[in-house]
């Protein structure tokens, strides 16, 4: 009885209190992820151009990805189900794969490729579609992979539309809510006016933005459990597309010479001052 | 050369990304093609006062509302049969979408968020933004058909009246591309916005609470402005996502940033520098939004915010 038909979505978004119900059967979810380093203030380049300067740097991955694993677990906690992590990199990415498996993750697959984290768009696609491929030739496919909306370092704005088209499924990028039914996933994106509905069949593909939810914090449970998770290894396929990198270098500063209007509290009269010049006030 | 620009537009209401993009086209040659999904004669009017001398419209049932994978295979199937130099959108999330789903349709390489544009050799010289701006990214482009989008707000819109034809395109578009159509839509009342705001008043970890952010609300509402936030906020759920400036979070252009209790991270920083004037209140004389910013006052936010808004009301009542 609670068993939606597909009917049911054809041109209505799925109601809040439908999102609850149980699928047909629990989800497998993939989630992809870039290792990437943690500048602070200032990004620097290494001497030759071709990569950041990651001396004294810690690395994470782009906020919008650390959505899209806790959007994966999210769903998998409420349908039941299996979230699996992948990211094409060097062994050292494997860092980022037990970050994934500290907050629920269950599954990690490191596409290992040396120098993968500064490889183009089409390269990076073709190599994480072959391996996601693979993973699915053997154990079923993926209801929902999920992508974030752009990588932090190079943002191309389309590593997961090239392996979604590679695997033939529809893909939509943006989304800031996913609620999957058992036939459809509803997206939800903002855009300027508010927010547009998209209905995908499944299996698709989805591009998550920041702001879908607040990825949870790992717990020492979640800590300890993620050095036990096994990292399987594919071997990246290295096959470069046509845009090439020649050099990396930062964009030319204003030179900022800051003018200090005070200190504590004394300084309001200089702020409303400035206020009044820049004509705000009024 | 011959260039094809892809124009975005919400159910007829051109972005004006489109308009960039046209201008940025126009750069490299006289031939510019407008190419619609859907569309109406005035998007086709505006394509031609910006400069394309021919607008297609392209005609199907599943192209009237968005729908990127419908968008991007209609656009395909143009470009196979034009065979244009290059094709070029803006860097929109839409833009970039399309364009995306353009490149896999032709098997050709796409480059988001292009800055420059050098077209002097069979391969292109571009530079690229990189971390949402705070690098950029110098690169070949090899490919039969150029794909590029150029990076949002970077080219400065420029018209350009030209005679212009208008032709109508139908592309064979398989049942499963409706799949990604926009579906429906829910409107919320447009009130001032963060990209709209000619005054933003964000907080930073310096805010310390939720409850904190008070004395901010009250200024912004004096000045008629809204409040931002940093990551480190939103993290902590002191505010929702929607506040959140920065490379994942919100561009803003406002007269002035009052940047507080934020140590001006890369990332934030890029989300902020387009403001015309950025005013760091911060207790450490050091901090990277502070040494950024065009003024800052050093000292707590707690008693500096405060003080800011009283005296403000106490120009006003006197
Ligand atoms: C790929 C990527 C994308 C990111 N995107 C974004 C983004 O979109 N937006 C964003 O903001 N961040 C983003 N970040 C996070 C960013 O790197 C920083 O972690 C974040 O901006 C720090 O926030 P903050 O300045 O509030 O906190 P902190 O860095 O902790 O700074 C707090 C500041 O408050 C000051 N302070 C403390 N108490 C007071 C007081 N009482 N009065 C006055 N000053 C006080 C301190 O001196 C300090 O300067 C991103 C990170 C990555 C890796
Ligand atoms: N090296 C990588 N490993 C795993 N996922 C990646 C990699 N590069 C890109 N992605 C995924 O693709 C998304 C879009 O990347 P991009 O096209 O570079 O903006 C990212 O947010 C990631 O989810």
């Amino acid at each position: 009885a609670l068993r939606r038909s597909a009917s049911l979505h054809c041109s209505q978004h799925q109601p809040p209190d439908e999102r609850d119900r149980p699928l047909m059967s629990s989800l497998r979810i993939a989630v992809c992820v870039k290792r990437v380093p943690a500048p602070g203030s200032r990004i620097n380049v290494t001497a030759d151009g071709h990569a950041v300067d990651a001396t004294n740097l810690g690395f994470t991955t782009s906020p919008h990805e650390e959505c899209a694993v806790e959007a994966a677990v999210q769903l998998v906690e409420l349908h039941g189900g299996s979230a699996t992590v992948v990211t094409l990199g060097p062994v050292e990415a494997e860092e980022q794969l037990r970050y994934a498996a500290s907050v629920g993750v269950e599954r990690a697959l490191l596409v290992s490729a040396p120098d993968g984290l500064n490889w183009d768009p089409q390269n990076t696609a073709a190599a994480i579609g072959a391996a996601l491929s693979a993973v699915e030739a053997l154990d079923g496919a993926f209801d929902l992979i999920l992508f974030g909306n752009e990588s932090a370092d190079s943002g191309g704005f389309q590593v997961g539309i090239r392996v979604a088209r590679m695997l033939d499924r529809p893909v939509v990028n943006g989304a800031k809510g996913i609620d999957v039914g058992d036939n459809l996933v509803t997206v939800r994106r903002p855009i300027d006016a508010g927010f547009e509905v998209y209905e995908l069949p499944r299996p698709c593909v989805i591009g998550v933005k920041e702001g879908i939810n607040l990825p949870r914090y790992p717990t020492m449970k979640g800590r300890l459990a993620s050095k036990k998770v096994a990292v399987e290894v594919i071997e990246g396929l290295d096959r470069p597309g046509g845009q090439a990198r020649v050099r990396l270098h930062r964009p030319e500063e204003k030179a900022s010479s800051t003018i200090i209007l005070g200190n504590g509290p004394e300084a309001a009269s200089a702020v409303v001052d400035l206020l009044a010049e820049l004509g705000v006030l009024a | 050369m011959s260039v094809l620009v892809v124009i975005e537009h919400d159910r007829g209401v051109m972005a004006s990304g489109s308009l960039e993009a046209l201008t940025a086209a126009r750069a490299l040659s006289a031939d510019v093609t407008a190419a619609v999904c859907g569309g109406t004669d005035a998007l086709a009017a505006t394509c031609a006062d910006y400069g394309a001398t021919e607008v297609v419209s392209l005609v199907h049932p599943f192209l009237d509302d968005y729908a990127p994978q419908a968008w991007g295979e209609a656009v395909a199937q143009l470009v196979a049969t034009r065979n244009p130099d290059a094709v070029i959108a803006c860097g929109t999330d839409r833009g970039n979408e399309v364009l995306a789903h353009v490149s896999v349709s032709l098997d050709l390489p796409m480059v988001a968020n292009v800055l420059r544009i050098d077209a002097s050799d069979a391969r292109w010289a571009l530079t690229r933004v990189q971390w949402g701006g705070s690098l950029l990214e110098d690169v070949t482009l090899d490919a039969a058909t150029k794909l590029l989008t150029v990076a949002h707000h970077a080219n400065d819109i420029v018209p350009s009246e030209v005679t212009s034809t208008r032709t109508d395109f139908t592309p064979t578009l398989d049942g499963t591309l409706g799949s990604t159509i926009v579906r429906d839509r829910v409107v919320r009342e447009a009130g001032v916005t963060l990209t709209t705001a000619r005054v933003v008043v964000g907080g930073g970890r310096g805010v310390g609470s939720p409850e904190g952010f008070a004395p901010l609300e009250e200024l912004a509402g004096l000045l008629g402005g809204v409040v931002g936030c940093s990551r480190a906020v939103t993290n902590n759920g002191w505010r929702n996502h929607t506040d959140q400036v920065g490379q994942t979070g919100t561009r803003i252009a406002p007269d002035i940033y009052f940047a507080c209790g934020i140590s001006g991270a890369i990332q934030h920083w890029v989300g902020a520098m387009a403001s015309k004037n950025i005013l760091a209140i911060n207790t450490d004389k050091d901090a990277n939004m502070v040494t950024r910013a065009d003024y800052a006052v050093i000292g707590d936010l707690h008693k500096v915010i405060p003080a800011i808004s009283e005296e403000i009301r106490r120009r006003r009542g006197g």
